[in-house]
């Protein structure tokens, strides 16, 4: 095995440790921090998987922005932990079951699939490479079409968090 | 690196594991904010299905929709934390079963 794939298995189980304290934790500011790690480990696969780019990118955008918000939140509407237990209603196990069901096909999908594929050798995205095809005519518009989304969230969200007077 | 590494099907497994945790939160638990925090977690694993199929093809078209999935993420966060906020002011609650205004 080579240590690439050793850091992979490592930082894969670092992960779904973190992912299963986000689920598993009924205060919602420690389910934020253990997101944090799981977005932190997964930067680290994404950089093992070959694109440094977007492994920057989870660091600053997810770890970084988003989490600050959804901390700021927390700490603004200063949440209790969850009293109440788990909902167990008939519907929800239904739903669990059956999503459940979906997962095992699309795993052995993907197990029944992994035989025919190879890797490219030596695959790496640089930022240089990811940059090209960004502003490229296939994807320039819509790269310009998510400015007037931030533009138009940005504007949603002063309007809706704000206090009626 | 070398070819022989093949790390795009256990990272498929990977994210389709953290999916199905992301999942399990968004019934499991109470909390909005915390059901808003588990649906981050199932983008992130759409991410991931995207790097690897990305590396897997060996193209660069995975890594700009994980760049504009990655936008809609900051968008989404933004509007829906602020919905949050609106909502707990209505109903002095962060309890999503209490969230029902608009139920029919």
């Amino acid at each position: 095995m080579t240590l690439d794939a050793i850091l992979f298995y490592v930082f894969a189980a670092v992960a779904v440790g973190s992912a299963l304290v986000v689920v598993g934790q009924r205060h919602p500011t420690y389910s934020a921090f253990a997101l944090i790690v799981t977005l932190c480990s997964l930067s680290a696969v994404f950089g093992l998987l070959g694109s440094p780019f977007i492994a920057v990118l989870q660091v600053v955008v997810y770890a970084g922005a988003i989490m600050v918000l959804f901390l700021f939140v927390l700490m603004l509407l200063s949440v209790q932990r969850e009293e109440r237990p788990a909902r167990r209603a008939w519907g929800v196990k239904a739903t669990a079951i059956g999503l459940g069901a979906v997962l095992v096909a699309q795993v052995g999908s993907v197990l029944a699939s992994a035989a025919r594929g190879t890797t490219a050798p030596g695959f790496n995205a640089s930022t240089g490479q990811v940059a090209r095809l960004l502003f490229s005519p296939a994807y320039l518009y819509v790269f310009e079409a998510t400015s007037i989304l931030i533009l138009a969230a940005l504007v949603g969200a002063v309007a809706l968090a704000k206090r009626e007077s | 690196m070398s070819a022989g590494a093949d790390l795009a099907t256990p990272a498929l497994l990977l994210s389709a594991g953290l999916f199905a945790i992301g999942v399990v939160g968004v019934f499991l638990r109470r909390n909005v904010i915390t059901v808003f925090m588990c649906v981050e977690l199932m983008l992130n694993a759409v991410n991931l299905a995207f790097i690897a199929f990305s590396r897997w093809r060996g193209t660069l078209d995975g890594q700009v929709l994980v760049f504009f999935v990655l936008t809609v993420a900051a968008a989404e966060a933004a509007v829906g934390l602020a919905i949050i906020i609106a909502a707990q002011r209505n109903r002095d609650t962060l309890d999503v079963d209490s969230f029902n205004l608009l139920k029919w």
